[in-house]
């Protein structure tokens, strides 16, 4: 008998209990490839008192009874691997140092580079695995004239994903599989109850998985005591009210400032330095420039002059067109042709080609603007 | 070939094990409580299951036998019903730091209750000094609890140097045998133990069923009220079939224990010695003498122990780092941690458990596989190989 992790091409399937990852697995099991099921483990094991306020989300404890029976189903070794300390570090502190920081955090995004296509790519290759599988609604290629490995948005565009995943670099793309990406949601499900996996059924994942309610209660619990009052001021500089601390507010926010005014007011900026919250009207929310740092490129190698480019600034928003000029470091401009509201400082810009419109060019994290006059 | 290398984690159950508890699951399905021919057949059959477990440890006196569930509730029986029976006359207990969690966490239970206790340190080769027993008792201490064998490292406690010790002082002595026992030979009377817990699945009998050894005249008091089953140390309709497969399991260990002893621990030092010269960094984690013959605790730098496990498991391998009950937590191993390793060096650890059933052709196969995983794992980590090219 042929070892199965020295077989060639072993691959690693991320589940999280979702319909997803499971029918990824399942799709690759099909086709007779080497197939290990593996679960991180995110919440602690250690205190059954927490498992009261446990919620039903990825990889939560019925997650990993759910991806559990899929892997069975399937036949395929299937492990849940204590990723409790890493994903405190990688992407909870992440996290709430973001919105300490007065920025609006995308903790799917460390979680997709630093653990599944990073930490867990890394162990895999110590299993003799050369790949790490995903549900992940994106697709994957290689450019045949560059030798470059391409990401894609889903054929699925209402599900794509790939908004998550451009922080990936040669060497984890070239090892990453979506294998959903060509599939609509619907055909996903199909495909799972065809199989008669439990999850076929399952409802889709709406909330950042370690946020059980309002993410504002959790950084009270987590964080409460870096979270200091503040004044709350408008871009004339005028003092407006008081707030119970930056980390509560978000870009583009009208609720919850508790300020009578005649216009509806607006979170236009935090200020991290100052703890304040800025405010202003609506149309103070839109801008047409904004620079992003720690880019990463993906279909080209690097960026020597302007491009044109389709850009997002959130992942609810169709790309809209954009030039991207190149700066000095990590860093680019963004020069939309129209001007976009609320770009939140931490959220991701991501750039699709503007010739070919699924192709990421790349992406990076949105900086704290200068506000520019529209 | 598919290699099971965790036995002391589970045991499979012996073909005459099964044979000999089938009858009392099926027709001999008896409450031994009951007056009538039914019940009378399964007393005998539970009676003659505990004169073996008790002959097994050189009593003669049956009745210092109680059946449990298990290892697990025969430590929680020993601690917590001696502790409750004495302590009017003092309320501090003392342990190992490197004890089996069923006996940590019950000593824990009674320290939340307003008891004293005192964790004893080991040495760096995971050594007790029964000196530091004879220092730590105080007027006020009515139990001192140490395991015999260790389940992680395999080490062994000087049962007997503590067992004369605690007499002396009159303070009663438990230890936790369930490692060792079927596997060593073990006598409560020259030990001078008072309290002995053993489990039957770690010697090919069926989980479930455990037992814990009283000698007549210790102050007990017993955890589960009902019925006077046990002599009313353990309520409850007895297990008949499971303690009558403990019995026969008990009885299989002892028939040829000298020699199987010997053939593990010639297993055991040709996989250590295998492993070692095939890989540098390879570390044995506790005394290479005072120790169980089937156990060994081996660290290997630049490895991780649970990818080292993953990996082994897909190649048909079955080892674990440690106890079955603390794989996935997040600290690394309290007994290692408690030897002084570094965090590393304990991250690093795997163990390998052998059995009745290991073979040579077995441990050849392991160290056919195992080394270079390891290597290839050290590659990965020290981040030269990258990402096979997709093809």
């Amino acid at each position: 008998m042929i070892p199965r992790a020295e077989a060639d091409g072993t691959i690693v399937v991320a589940m999280s209990g979702g319909v997803d990852s499971a029918v990824a697995a399942a799709l690759l099991a099909r086709q007779g490839l080497p197939v290990v099921g593996i679960t991180l483990r995110t919440w602690s094991s250690l205190r059954p008192a927490d498992l009261s306020q446990q919620f039903d989300s990825c990889c939560s404890p019925g997650a990993v009874e759910d991806a559990r029976s899929v892997a069975q189903a399937l036949s395929i070794p299937y492990y849940v691997l204590n990723y409790e300390a890493e994903f405190d570090r990688e992407v909870i502190q992440y996290f709430t140092e973001a919105y300490l920081h007065g920025e609006t955090p995308n903790p799917c995004v460390p979680c997709n580079s630093r653990l599944k296509f990073g930490s867990l790519f890394t162990r895999a290759r110590g299993w003799g695995a050369t790949r790490v599988a995903t549900g992940h609604y994106a697709r994957v290629e290689r450019d045949p004239a560059t030798g470059r490995y391409r990401l894609r948005r889903a054929a699925d565009p209402r599900k794509d994903q790939s908004y998550f995943l451009y922080t990936l670099t040669q060497e984890q793309l070239a090892a990453a599989l979506f294998p959903v990406g060509h599939l609509r949601k619907e055909e996903t499900r199909r495909i799972a109850a065809e199989l008669g996996l439990t999850v076929a059924d399952k409802p889709d994942s709406q909330e950042i998985c370690f946020v059980p309610r309002d993410y504002r209660a959790y950084l009270r619990e987590r964080v409460g005591a870096a979270i200091q009052p503040g004044t709350i001021r408008d871009t004339a500089g005028a003092v407006r009210g008081q707030h119970p601390g930056i980390a509560f507010y978000t870009v583009g926010q009208r609720r919850g400032l508790g300020i009578a005014s005649s216009q509806p007011l607006y979170v236009i900026d935090l200020d991290p330095t100052r703890n304040e919250v800025v405010v202003g009207d609506e149309q103070e929310l839109w801008t047409r420039e904004l620079e992003a740092e720690r880019v990463n490129l993906i279909a080209i190698e690097c960026l020597s002059e302007p491009q044109r480019v389709l850009a997002k600034v959130r992942y609810a928003q169709a790309p809209a067109p954009a030039a991207l000029i190149p700066l000095p470091g990590d860093r680019v401009r963004l020069c939309f042709d129209e001007p976009q509201r609320a770009a939140a400082p931490g959220q991701a810009a991501v750039f699709y080609d503007a010739n070919d419109p699924d192709l990421v060019v790349g992406g990076g994290t949105i900086l704290r603007q200068c506000k520019m006059s529209n | 070939m598919r290699v099971y290398l965790d036995h002391n984690a589970t045991t499979p159950l012996h073909p005459e094990v099964l044979a000999a508890m089938l009858p009392f699951l099926t027709e001999r399905f008896g409450n031994p409580s009951s007056l009538h021919a039914w019940g009378q057949e399964a007393r005998q059959a539970l009676e003659q299951a505990r004169t073996t477990v008790a002959r097994a440890l050189g009593s003669g006196d049956k009745d210092s036998v109680v059946f449990t569930a298990g290892g697990t509730e025969s430590d929680n029986l020993a601690l917590l019903g001696a502790a409750a029976a004495q302590e009017t006359r003092g309320r501090h207990v003392i342990v190992s730091a490197v004890e089996h969690h069923a006996v940590l966490h019950a000593a824990a239970h009674l320290q939340r209750h307003g008891f004293a206790v005192t964790r004893l340190p080991v040495d760096g080769q995971g050594l007790l000094d029964p000196d530091e027993v004879r220092r730590a008792i105080r007027p006020d201490t009515i139990l001192v609890s140490l395991l015999h064998g260790n389940n992680e490292t395999g080490v062994l406690f000087p049962i007997d140097r503590v067992g004369r010790i605690c007499r002396e002082r009159g303070v009663t002595f438990h230890t936790d045998a369930v490692q060792s026992f079927g596997k060593l030979p073990l006598d409560v009377g020259a030990l001078q133990v008072d309290l002995l817990s053993l489990s039957g699945h770690k010697i090919h009998g069926p989980k479930g069923v455990g037992a814990l050894c009283i000698r007549r005249g210790t102050q007990m008091q017993a955890l589960i009220h009902g019925g006077t089953q046990e002599r009313s140390r353990r309520a409850g309709t007895e297990n008949v079939a499971a303690a009558v497969g403990l019995a026969r399991a008990t009885e299989l260990a002892l028939l040829d224990q000298e020699a199987a002893a010997k053939r593990l621990a010639d297993l055991r030092d040709r996989l250590e010695h295998g492993l070692m010269s095939a890989l540098r960094g390879v570390l044995r984690n506790g005394h290479a003498i005072e120790r169980l013959p089937h156990t060994t605790n081996l660290a290997f730098a630049g490895a991780e122990a649970e990818s080292l496990i993953l990996a082994l498991d897909l190649s048909g391998v079955g080892i674990s780092s440690g106890a079955a009950c603390s794989s996935g937590s997040l600290e690394p191993s309290h007994v290692l941690a408690a030897m002084g390793l570094p965090r590393e060096r304990a991250e690093s650890s795997v163990r390998f458990s052998l059995g009745r059933g290991t073979t040579p052709e077995e441990i050849a196969r392991v160290l056919e596989i195992l080394p270079p995983i390891v290597e290839r794992m050290r590659r990965v980590n020290a981040g030269r190989a990258p990402a096979e090219a997709r093809t």
